[in-house]
């Protein structure tokens, strides 16, 4: 069943007096549970498409579904209620809110959501395999940044969204936190059925993934 | 949640939320002083009033009800009054202003202690030399006078001979003579305290002595006494009014500057709440409650602040001014607070709640 389905989708910039076209007939469908790769130089328009994809930013035209509902049509209202409840971003900064603890970083997606029951037993056991169980008291500045950002990874998909958008998830992590990350998308992906969309620069991270798309000039060609 | 966020983000930056408290109590403190002295002083003045131990008071043509009125009555007026058959004791009272709200008052110092049941004296004693002046206690600390200090006034020097618990009417007492021959004014008056045989009768009294003195206002003393309110002084009212806008405004600034750098800080963190859904309104009702709560701990400080003023005045100027505690303006100076502080919030919360949610993410 695809939960993504992009029908030449184009997104075009104007800054000052010239128009950028960012996104220039993007085709893409995307399977239930499905763990996407999507790679390509600076500036070809991979996270063009993630915010249009999250709902961050509205497409210029073209048609897009997500989870058979049209992204097209949307207005701010709308889009931001896609973000509340079909996406889930990670970004290659943390991006956590530095005054709250972990727990309550998790929490304030759930509250946003309008959700306050406890956490539920599968979740728990993706924190336990997360690695951040036992760290759910601290601030952000008392974890390293592969901590934080399997923090960041929790939240993204405590609302269990339709699917998760990772943005560059290792770009600011060393080797070794880099596998952890990818190898714990990889097992989520797999033991949840989470679909994972993600952004990368290095071959071997998208060695993680099962498919692998590259951007090329605003364009994606299967790789 | 929202109020953990809030909290957090209160305590994340200690400086700005007591400064800004500190400056938000501000305006509630100005206002409570100021209504506290308003009332504290009509108050005191009541207690003074009452301290006299008359029953009624026969004021000169003219003079204001709460005003303490100068030497303009004929002293003839007394032979009238001494001559009405219910009166027991009646006495003369002279003011002088000595500039500004203070003023001497002369007394017939033995009909002046009979009346009011003595002076109850905690240094010295009564008037007897023609130079001679009494001060309550309150004055004497404020001017730090002992007896036998000089008090110098009316271009001359008065020896202290007496110190009294404050509460008859004045703080600073000569003899009524020497005060109308120093002011010129022999044989003139400013006011004469009343006693009767029967207080029941007060106001059978004075409908009978407004018959024979249509132009001279005559007071019940219980009447009197009830003017001395807020009501009766439209010059303090408006000055109260003056306060109150500028409490708002100082609320108003306060907040609007603490909220607007706020914003500006956050625009990292109002990208992340957007890109996890939060809507404009959620934004918005984090920034208000953030506001709300800075109203509430600033109008504790203004109101601890209000017992600190009121501790200075007590301690420095006890003669001149007193302050009460009016426990029914705290609300009331609360609120006109938060509503200052509310309006201060309105434009940065706005614009946290319009902010691109892309913009502030790819913020650095
Ligand atoms: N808000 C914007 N206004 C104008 N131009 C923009 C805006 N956002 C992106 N662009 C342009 O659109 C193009 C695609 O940008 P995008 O960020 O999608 O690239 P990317 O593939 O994610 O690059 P990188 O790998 O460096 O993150 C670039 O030319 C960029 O300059
Ligand atoms: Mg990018």
């Amino acid at each position: 069943m695809a939960i993504i389905e992009i029908d030449n989708l184009r997104k075009t910039f104007r800054s000052g007096d010239v128009d950028v076209h960012a996104l220039r007939g993007v085709n893409l469908v995307v399977q239930k549970g499905e763990f996407l790769a999507v790679v390509g130089r600076s500036g070809s328009g991979k996270s063009t498409l993630f915010h249009i994809l999250g709902g961050l930013t509205p497409p210029t035209s073209g048609t897009i579904k997500i989870d058979g509902q049209s992204l097209t049509s949307l207005d701010e209202a709308g889009r931001t209620r896609l973000r509340r409840n079909s996406v889930g971003f990670v970004f290659q900064k943390y991006n956590l809110l530095p005054t709250l603890t972990v727990r309550d970083n998790i929490d304030i997606a759930r509250d946003i959501a309008g959700r306050s029951e406890p956490w539920d037993a599968t979740f728990l056991e993706v924190l336990e395999l997360l690695g951040i169980a036992q760290k759910l008291d601290r601030k952000p500045r008392q974890l390293s940044g592969g901590e934080q950002q399997r923090v960041a990874i929790a939240r993204a998909i405590v609302n269990q969204p339709a699917i998760l958008l990772a943005d560059e998830p290792t770009g600011n992590l060393d080797t070794e936190n880099s596998n952890m990350v990818l190898d714990l998308l990889r097992h989520l992906n797999k033991k949840t059925g989470q679909t994972v969309l993600m952004i990368t620069h290095d071959p071997e991270a998208a060695a993680f993934a099962d498919r692998t798309v590259q951007m090329r000039d605003g364009e994606l060609h299967s790789a | 949640m929202v109020y953990k966020l809030v909290y957090e983000n209160l305590k994340h930056r200690p400086v700005r939320t007591l400064l800004s408290s500190l400056a938000i109590g501000l305006g509630v403190t100005m206002m409570l002083a100021l209504v506290g002295v308003g009332e504290g002083m009509l108050e005191d003045q009541a207690n003074r009033a009452r301290g006299v131990g008359a029953d009624l008071v026969v004021r000169a043509p003219g003079s204001s009800v709460v005003g303490m009125g100068s030497l303009s009555m004929n002293q003839k007026i007394l032979d009238y009054v001494r001559a009405q058959k219910q009166v027991t004791l009646a006495t003369p009272i002279g003011v002088h202003s000595t500039g500004g709200v203070s003023s001497i008052m002369g007394i017939n110092y033995d009909e002046f202690a009979a009346m009011s049941g003595g002076f109850r004296f905690r240094e010295g004693g009564k008037l007897t030399a023609p130079d001679d002046v009494i001060i309550d206690d309150l004055y004497a600390r404020e001017k730090k006078l002992k007896v036998g200090s000089l008090l110098h006034t009316m271009n001359r020097d008065w020896r202290v001979s007496g110190i009294f618990a404050s509460g008859k009417l004045a703080r600073v007492m000569i003899p009524l003579t020497v005060l109308q021959e120093l002011a010129s004014a022999n044989g003139k008056i400013t006011m004469i305290y009343v006693k009767l045989d029967n207080p029941a009768n007060t106001q059978a009294v004075i409908n009978a002595m407004k018959q024979d003195l249509p132009e001279y206002p005559i007071y019940a003393m219980e009447e009197l006494i009830k003017q001395f309110s807020v009501n009766n002084l439209p010059e303090l009212k408006a000055f109260i009014g003056v306060v109150v806008s500028l409490a708002v405004l100082f609320g108003f600034l306060v907040v609007f500057l603490a909220m607007y750098t706020a914003v500006l800080e956050r625009t990292r963190e109002i990208g992340i709440l957007k890109a996890l859904g939060a809507g404009p309104g959620y934004v918005l009702g984090i920034l208000l409650r953030e506001t709300v709560l800075l109203a509430i701990i600033g109008s504790l400080c203004g109101i601890a602040m209000s017992y600190g003023t009121r501790w200075l005045i007590a301690t420095f100027i006890p003669a001149s001014m007193v302050q009460a505690i009016v426990y029914s303006w705290w609300p009331i100076a609360s609120l006109i607070t938060l509503a200052g502080a509310i309006l201060g919030v309105l434009y940065p919360a706005l614009k946290a709640a319009r902010q691109d949610a892309l913009d502030s993410l790819s913020y650095d």
